[in-house]
C-alpha cells in the first residue's frame, strides 16, 4: 500500500469551502481536533473518495450522512487508518490530529489507534468474558500495572457505557452471550477502555433494534463531554438527534456540512436537499 | 456358457426388449390418438428392458449364491457315512471330488465312489445351470410380457424407472454403512477367535510382546501354554510416542506456517506456498518411509553422534520426525481454513483498539479459532497413530517399552503388517492377534475422528 | 467566520495514557517483528522439507534409469545352438497336438546353455579373460541369457549371424562403475573380484560399456536372479488393474451414492448416522481396511490372495468416502436456483439431477475422482495385508493374476541386500510413482481450472 503525503497545503482551500467550520461553537475554545485535506482513496483503480476537506473540533457530535456506497464509511477509516487492513486501498491527501499527519510514515498506527477508536457496525464482540472484552486494550497497552487498576478500568468503561448495571454480576460469562443492543455498548465500552480521544463509529445502530438504538444515541449524547465523535449513520433522523453537525456525502464527494439544524431545514445544497426530502437514497 | 456371456445376453436382451417397447408405445400412441401418452416413448423401452432383465439377473445372483450350498448337500447325501462323519475327511473328500469333476487331477487314485461322487456332482451341477437358465429366461419372458402388454397412455413408466434408479442410488449409499459393519463384524469375529487364545487382559495390559513363531494351526506351544506373550501395551507405548513426536513436529510448523500465509503472506506467497506445503500431503507414505530410511536416519544418527548422544538409525525419533513432515499439510490447511472463518469483523476489533496484528492473532483470532484447531490437529493424530509405511521402515520395529525416542521402538500397525505377511498360519493366534490390534487401532481412531469432526461442525456452526 | 486556534502541530501534549501507550511501544513492535519472523521461519522450513524431499529423491534417483550396459558382438554360434527345426502346424494337426510340440521345441531351446555364447563374446573384448574363464560371466547380468534365447525362438534364423548387442552388465558392475561403492574398500569387502572391476573400468574408458537409458526399468518384471533387470512393468500392471477398478467401482458408486444423499434423502436420524459414518470412514486408517481384504475378500469370498482384482476392491472401499464426500460438496455448491427453474418447467426430480445438476458438477466430479484415484495408487499398507507383498516374477495379464503394485514394489526393493544398486532403482520407482500421481494432479488442477465456475 502507498500513501502520498503531501503535506503542503496553503489556506486558499480552506478559503474557497468556508463552511468547513460552519456550525462549530463559535468561541475561542473551540479546539480544532482533525484536519482533512484533499483526501482521496483508492480501492485498485476505482477512486472511492474524490478529495475531501473537512475539519472535526474537539469534543462534538459530527454524523456523516449520504446514501449508500457514497464514501462515507470509507472517509470514517481513514480517520484511524483501519482502512491499512484493506490490501488494494491506497489514501492520499493529509489528515491531522491535533496537528500532526496521521499518515505520516514515523507515525506509530498502534498508537494513533489508541487514540482515534473505533465502533463497528455489526456487534463484535471477542469470544471472551465481557471482562475481559474489556481489559483487552488497556492490557496490550499497559495502561494498569496492577489487577485492581484493571478492575477499575473495567468498571468504569462499563458504567460511561451505562452497561454495568446489567453485567457486574456476570463479568466472567462470554461477551457473544450478551442481546445486541449489550453487545454494542459492550464494544462501545471496549473502546473506551483504552482512553481514546476521538471515537469513529460506524452505524453503531444499524444492527439494532429501536429501544438498544435509543439507549445508544443517550449514551453517545454522554459520551461527548469526553470525547470527541465521529459518526456515520444511515438514519437522517438520529443524525438530526445526536449530532452537533452533520455532514452530507454523496458519490464519494463532500456536498455539504454544517450544523445539524441548518443541513437539515436549510440545505445549501440542491442534493443535500434531494437526499433529505427522500427524492433518493 | 460363462458368467460372462450370460451378461452379455442380459444386455442383448434388454436392447431388444427396448425395441420392442418403443415399437408397441408407438402402436399404443396411434391406437389412442386423443389421448397423450403420460411418458415419452424411450420410458416405456427402458421400462420394458428392466422388467426383462432385473428379475432374470435378480434370479442369476440367488441361484449363483444358493446353488453350491444346495449341491453340496445333496453330494454330501451320496458320501458315504465313514466319510461324513469326520468333518476334517469330508472337507478333503469334497475338494478331490470338485477337482475330478472338474477334470482335475487328483494326488493317489481315485476310489470308485470318488468317481461317482464325481459323476453325480458334475451332472447337478449341468442340471443346475440349466434349471438356472431356463428360469431366467422364463422370468425375463414373464416380464417382458407383463410390462409390454401394460404399455397404456396412463401408464406411468417415467415414475417406474426413477423408482429403479433412486433404489440403485440407495444402494449405492449403503455400501458405505456396509463397509463399516464389514470393518467391525471380520474384526471383531477374528478378535474374538484371538481372544480364545489368549486372554484380554494379558493382551491389553501385558507388557511384554513376543510372539512366538507359528505354522500349523495351534502351535506345538499352545498345548504346553507357551505359545508367545501377547502383550500389547509396548506396541501402543510405541504408537503414541511416535505420534507425540510427529505432532511436536508437525504442530508449530504446520500452524505457524498457516498463521503467516492466512494473516501476513501477500496473496501472490499464498498462491505459491500453499499449494507446495499441500504436495506433501499427496506424497505416497511409502515414499516418506523410504526417504526416513535412507536420509532422515542416518542424518539423525550423525547428529546424534557429534552431540554425543546414541541415537539409531531407524528410532522412534526417525519414524516421528518424517511422519510429522507428513502431517504438517493436515495441521497447516485445516487451520488455515479455520483461521480465514475467523470473522474479519473480530480482526478489525482488535485492530481498532490499537492492537499490533500479532497481538490480535494471538490473543483474538487463535482463541476463538482454537476450537477448530484442536479438531484438525486431533485428525491429524488419527491420521499420526494408523500410519503404517512410514513406521514399517523407519522405527525399527523393536517391541520393547522404552521411554527413550532415540531407540527402536514398534507400533500397533508394523505388527499388523509383520504378523500378518509372515508365514504364520491364518487361523493361529499369531495371525489373529493382528485382527486384536486393528480393532484396538479402529477405536482409538474412530474416537479421536468423531470428537475432531464434533468439535470442527460445531466450530463451523458458530461462525455460519 | 472565527478562526480556529491550532494546536502547534511540533509537540502535541500527550496524556497520561498516551505516554503509556508509547512506552509499551518499542516491546510490542519487538514482539511482532519475532512473530512475523517465526511464521516465516515456519513456511520457509515447510518449503525447505519439501525442496528436501524431492531433491533427496530425484538426485538418487535419476542415475537409476541409465544403466551401464556392455556392446558385445553376439555370435549365435550353430555348434553351441544344436536344435531342431521350429515347428509349424501342419494341415489337419489340432490346435492342442501343435501346442504340444510347439512347447516340447521351446524347452529344447531352453536347455541350451545361453552363457557360453554370452561368455564367448566377452572372451573377445576382455584380456587375459582366458585366465579368468570363472570369473567373465560376472560381467553380465543373469537374466540376459534368457533374452538372448527369446530371440532364438522368435527367430531361429538367427543361428550361424553375428549381432552386436547391448547387454545390462551385472548389477555390482553398474554399481562400481557409477561409484555406488566405496573404491578404496579393500577386496574381502568387495563385492566384484580384482580382476572384474578392473574389466569392468578398462571396458568403460574404452566406451564398450556405456550408461544407457535402461528401458529394463520399464519392460521386465520383477527380478530376483537378475537384479540388473528387474523392472516395473509388472507392478505398473497391477497397479493399472487397481486404478481401473477403483475408476469403474468408487467413481460410479460414490458419485450415486452422493447423489442420493445431497438431493434424496431425507433430513433425519438415519441420514445423520450415514454421514458421521462417511466422514469417518474417510479418516480410519488405510492398514484397517487392509484387515478387511485379508478377512472379508480372501478369507470369506476366496478370492486369491495378491491378486489386484482384491486390491482393487479395497482400494475402492478406502476412495468411496473420499468421492462422496468430494461429490457432494459440489452439488452443494449448484444454485438451488438452477433445480427450481427446471423443477418449475414440469422436470421431475429425477430429470432436474440428471439433466441439470449433474452435467454442471461433472467437472467437479471428475477432478475429485482422479484425485481420489490418485491417492489409491499411492497406497501400499493394505496391499501388503492381501498378499501383494510377494514376489511376482511375471507381468499379470488378467486382474486375477498375482501381482504386485508399484507401492508394494517400492517397498520391496528398498528392502533388497544389494543396497548399493537398489538405493538408487527404488528411487527411480518413486520417481515413476510420484510423475503418475503429479500428472493425476495436474490433470485434476487443469479440469478445475479449465471448467471453474463461480456462483
Amino acid at each position: 500500500m502507498t500513501r502520498d503525503i503531501t503535506d503542503q497545503r496553503n489556506a486558499s482551500v480552506l478559503t474557497e469551502q468556508p463552511n468547513l467550520t460552519a456550525g462549530l461553537a463559535m468561541n475561542a475554545q473551540t479546539e480544532l481536533k482533525m484536519k482533512a485535506r484533499d483526501v482521496k482513496v483508492f480501492y485498485g483503480a476505482s477512486e472511492a473518495i474524490k478529495g475531501i476537506d473537512m475539519d472535526v473540533a474537539k469534543n462534538e457530535v459530527l454524523a456523516f450522512i449520504g446514501p449508500s456506497g457514497c464514501g462515507k464509511s470509507t472517509f470514517l477509516r481513514c480517520l484511524n487508518r483501519m482502512n491499512d487492513t484493506i490490501d488494494s486501498c491506497r489514501v492520499t491527501g493529509l489528515i491531522e490530529l491535533d496537528g500532526q499527519n496521521m499518515y505520516d510514515p514515523r507515525l506509530d498506527v498502534v498508537q494513533l489507534r489508541a487514540q482515534v477508536g473505533m465502533v463497528f457496525q455489526k456487534p463484535n464482540p471477542f469470544p471472551k468474558s465481557i471482562y475481559d472484552n474489556i481489559a483487552y486494550g488497556p492490557k496490550l497497552h499497559g495502561l494498569a500495572s496492577k489487577k485492581s487498576d484493571l478492575d477499575d478500568i473495567v468498571e468504569s468503561s462499563l458504567r460511561k457505557a451505562g452497561l454495568w448495571n446489567e453485567v457486574k454480576d456476570r463479568l466472567a460469562q462470554p461477551g457473544t452471550g450478551l442481546s445486541g443492543g449489550q453487545q454494542q455498548r459492550l464494544c462501545i465500552a471496549r473502546t473506551i477502555a483504552v482512553s481514546p480521544e476521538v471515537i469513529l463509529m460506524d452505524e453503531p445502530c444499524s444492527a439494532l433494534d429501536p429501544i438498544a438504538t435509543s439507549i445508544i444515541e443517550e449514551l453517545i449524547d454522554e459520551l461527548k463531554t469526553n470525547f470527541t465523535i465521529v459518526m456515520v449513520t444511515h438514519n437522517m433522523q438520529q443524525a438530526a438527534r445526536v449530532s452537533d453537525r452533520t455532514a452530507f456525502f454523496h458519490l464519494g464527494e463532500l456536498v455539504e456540512v454544517g450544523p445539524t439544524n441548518e443541513v437539515f431545514t436549510n440545505p445549501q445544497n440542491k442534493r443535500t436537499e434531494d437526499y433529505i426530502t427522500g427524492r433518493y437514497g | 456358457m460363462s458368467n460372462l456371456t450370460l451378461m452379455m445376453a442380459l444386455l442383448a436382451l434388454m436392447a431388444i426388449a427396448y425395441q420392442l417397447g418403443l415399437v408397441r408405445t408407438r402402436q399404443v400412441a396411434g391406437q389412442h390418438p386423443t389421448q397423450r401418452m403420460h411418458s415419452r416413448p424411450h420410458h416405456y423401452g427402458v421400462m420394458v428392458g428392466l422388467w426383462a432383465v432385473l428379475p432374470a439377473f435378480f434370479v442369476f445372483l440367488l441361484w449363483s449364491w444358493g446353488s453350491p450350498w444346495a449341491i453340496q448337500q445333496l453330494l454330501t447325501a451320496q458320501l458315504p457315512d465313514a466319510i461324513t462323519q469326520d468333518p476334517q475327511e469330508l472337507r478333503v473328500a469334497l475338494r478331490r471330488i470338485g477337482n475330478l469333476a472338474a477334470n482335475f487331477g487328483v494326488v493317489s487314485e481315485a476310489a470308485d465312489w470318488e468317481l461317482q461322487a464325481a459323476a453325480f456332482l458334475r451332472d447337478t451341477r449341468q442340471l443346475s445351470n440349466g434349471l438356472m437358465l431356463a428360469l431366467m429366461a422364463a422370468v425375463a419372458s414373464a416380464g417382458m410380457l407383463y410390462s409390454y402388454r401394460t404399455i397404456t397412455p396412463l401408464h406411468r413408466a417415467r415414475n417406474q424407472i426413477e423408482k429403479v434408479v433412486k433404489t440403485a442410488l440407495v444402494l449405492c449409499s449403503t455400501v458405505a454403512i456396509l463397509t463399516t459393519i464389514g470393518i467391525v463384524l471380520s474384526m471383531v469375529g477374528e478378535s474374538l477367535r484371538f481372544f480364545s487364545f489368549v486372554s484380554p487382559m494379558d493382551f491389553f495390559f501385558g507388557t511384554t510382546w513376543n510372539p512366538r513363531f507359528s505354522t500349523s494351526g495351534v502351535g506345538e506351544g499352545s498345548l504346553t501354554g507357551d505359545q508367545g506373550s501377547f502383550g500389547m501395551l509396548p506396541l501402543l507405548a510405541g504408537t503414541f510416542m511416535i505420534a507425540c513426536i510427529a505432532m511436536l513436529v508437525a504442530i508449530p510448523l504446520g500452524l505457524l506456517a498457516a498463521i503467516y500465509l492466512a494473516e501476513y503472506a501477500s496473496p501472490k506467497l499464498r498462491a505459491t506456498a500453499k499449494p507446495i506445503i499441500e504436495v506433501l500431503a499427496g506424497i505416497p507414505t511409502i515414499v516418506y518411509g523410504f526417504f526416513a530410511l535412507v536420509t532422515v536416519g542416518p542424518f539423525l544418527s550423525e547428529m546424534g553422534e557429534t552431540l554425543g548422544l546414541d541415537i539409531r538409525a531407524t528410532s522412534a525419533l526417525t519414524a516421528g520426525v518424517v511422519m510429522g513432515i507428513m502431517i504438517i499439510p493436515f495441521i497447516s490447511s485445516l487451520s488455515d481454513d479455520i483461521i480465514t472463518q475467523v470473522p474479519k469483523s473480530l480482526r478489525d476489533g482488535s485492530l481498532g483498539l490499537g492492537a499490533t496484528k500479532s497481538e490480535t492473532i494471538r490473543k483474538v483470532v487463535l482463541p476463538a479459532a482454537l476450537p477448530g484447531i484442536v479438531g484438525a490437529i486431533l485428525l491429524a493424530a488419527s491420521r499420526a497413530i494408523g500410519e503404517t509405511m512410514i513406521v514399517v521402515l523407519a522405527a525399527g520395529n523393536s517391541p520393547s517399552l522404552t521411554a527413550n525416542p532415540f531407540e527402536a521402538v514398534s507400533t500397533m500397525t508394523v505388527t499388523i503388517v509383520n504378523q500378518l505377511t509372515g508365514d504364520n498360519d491364518f487361523s493361529s493366534p499369531q495371525s489373529l492377534v493382528a485382527f486384536a490390534l486393528g480393532l484396538t487401532l479402529f477405536v482409538i481412531t474412530l474416537l479421536l475422528n468423531v470428537v475432531a469432526l464434533v468439535i470442527v461442525r460445531k466450530y463451523r456452526e458458530q461462525y455460519e | 467566520m472565527t478562526t480556529l486556534t491550532e494546536k502547534a502541530p511540533a509537540q502535541p501534549a500527550k496524556s497520561a495514557v498516551q505516554q503509556k501507550v508509547a512506552a509499551s511501544l518499542a516491546r510490542r513492535h519487538r514482539q511482532e517483528t519475532l512473530f512475523r519472523f517465526t511464521g516465516l521461519t515456519a513456511v520457509m522450513i515447510s518449503l525447505a522439507l519439501v525442496a528436501l524431499l524431492f531433491i533427496n529423491i530425484f538426485s538418487k534417483g535419476l542415475p537409476a534409469f541409465w544403466q551401464a550396459s556392455i556392446t558385445l558382438d553376439i555370435h549365435f554360434d550353430p555348434a553351441i545352438l544344436q536344435i531342431s527345426d521350429k515347428p509349424v502346424q501342419q494341415r489337419g494337426e489340432s490346435d492342442n497336438a501343435f501346442r504340444e510340440r510347439d512347447l516340447a521345441w521351446r524347452s529344447e531351446v531352453g536347455m541350451i546353455n545361453f552363457n557360453r555364447i554370452i561368455s564367448d563374446a566377452l572372451m573377445q573384448v576382455l584380456p587375459d579373460a582366458d585366465q579368468h574363464r570363472r570369473q567373465v560371466l560376472r560381467m553380465v547380468t543373469s537374466g540376459e541369457r534368457f533374452a538372448l534365447r527369446d530371440m532364438v525362438i522368435d527367430d531361429p534364423s538367427i543361428i550361424g549371424q553375428t549381432r552386436r548387442l547391448n547387454l545390462l552388465t551385472d548389477a555390482n558392475v553398474d554399481v562400481w562403475l557409477k561409484g555406488n561403492i566405496d573404491r578404496s574398500l579393500p577386496d574381502h569387502q568387495q563385492q566384484l573380484s580384482p580382476i572384474v572391476r578392473q574389466w569392468a573400468d578398462e571396458l568403460y574408458a574404452s566406451g564398450v560399456i556405456q550408461n544407457r537409458f535402461s528401458f529394463a526399468l520399464f519392460m521386465n518384471p520383477d527380478s530376483r536372479s537378475s537384479l540388473a533387470s528387474a523392472g516395473l512393468a509388472g507392478a505398473f500392471m497391477g497397479s493399472l488393474f487397481m486404478m481401473l477398478i477403483v475408476m469403474l467401482l468408487a467413481v460410479p458408486m460414490g458419485v450415486a451414492a452422493a447423489i442420493y444423499l445431497e438431493e434424496f434423502a431425507p433430513r433425519n436420524k438415519i441420514t445423520d448416522l450415514v454421514e458421521v459414518n462417511i466422514n469417518n470412514l474417510a479418516a480410519v486408517p488405510s492398514i484397517v481396511f487392509g484387515l478387511l481384504g485379508a478377512s472379508v475378500f480372501i478369507g470369506w469370498f476366496n478370492l486369491p490372495m495378491s491378486a489386484p482384482v482384491v486390491g482393487g476392491l479395497v482400494l475402492s472401499l478406502m476412495t468411496l468416502p473420499t468421492v462422496i464426500i468430494a461429490t457432494r460438496s459440489t452439488l452443494k455448491a449448484i444454485p438451488p436456483s438452477i433445480r427450481q427453474a427446471a423443477l418449475g418447467l414440469g422436470a421431475s426430480k429425477m430429470q432436474t439431477i440428471f439433466h441439470h445438476v449433474l452435467p454442471l458438477a461433472i467437472p467437479g466430479i471428475l477432478t475429485a475422482s482422479i484425485l481420489g484415484v490418485a491417492q489409491a495408487l499411492g497406497e501400499a499398507a493394505p496391499l501388503l495385508l492381501i498378499g501383494m507383498k510377494s514376489f511376482v516374477a511375471s507381468v499379470p495379464a488378467t486382474p486375477f493374476e498375482q501381482s504386485t503394485a508399484l507401492p508394494v514394489q517400492i517397498f520391496l526393493w528398498q528392502g533388497n541386500e544389494l543396497r548399493n544398486f537398489f538405493e538408487a532403482r527404488t528411487s527411480a520407482a518413486i520417481i515413476v510413482l510420484l510423475t503418475m500421481m503429479i500428472s493425476l494432479n495436474g490433470l485434476a488442477i487443469w479440469l478445475r481450472k479449465k471448467f471453474e465456475r463461480r456462483w
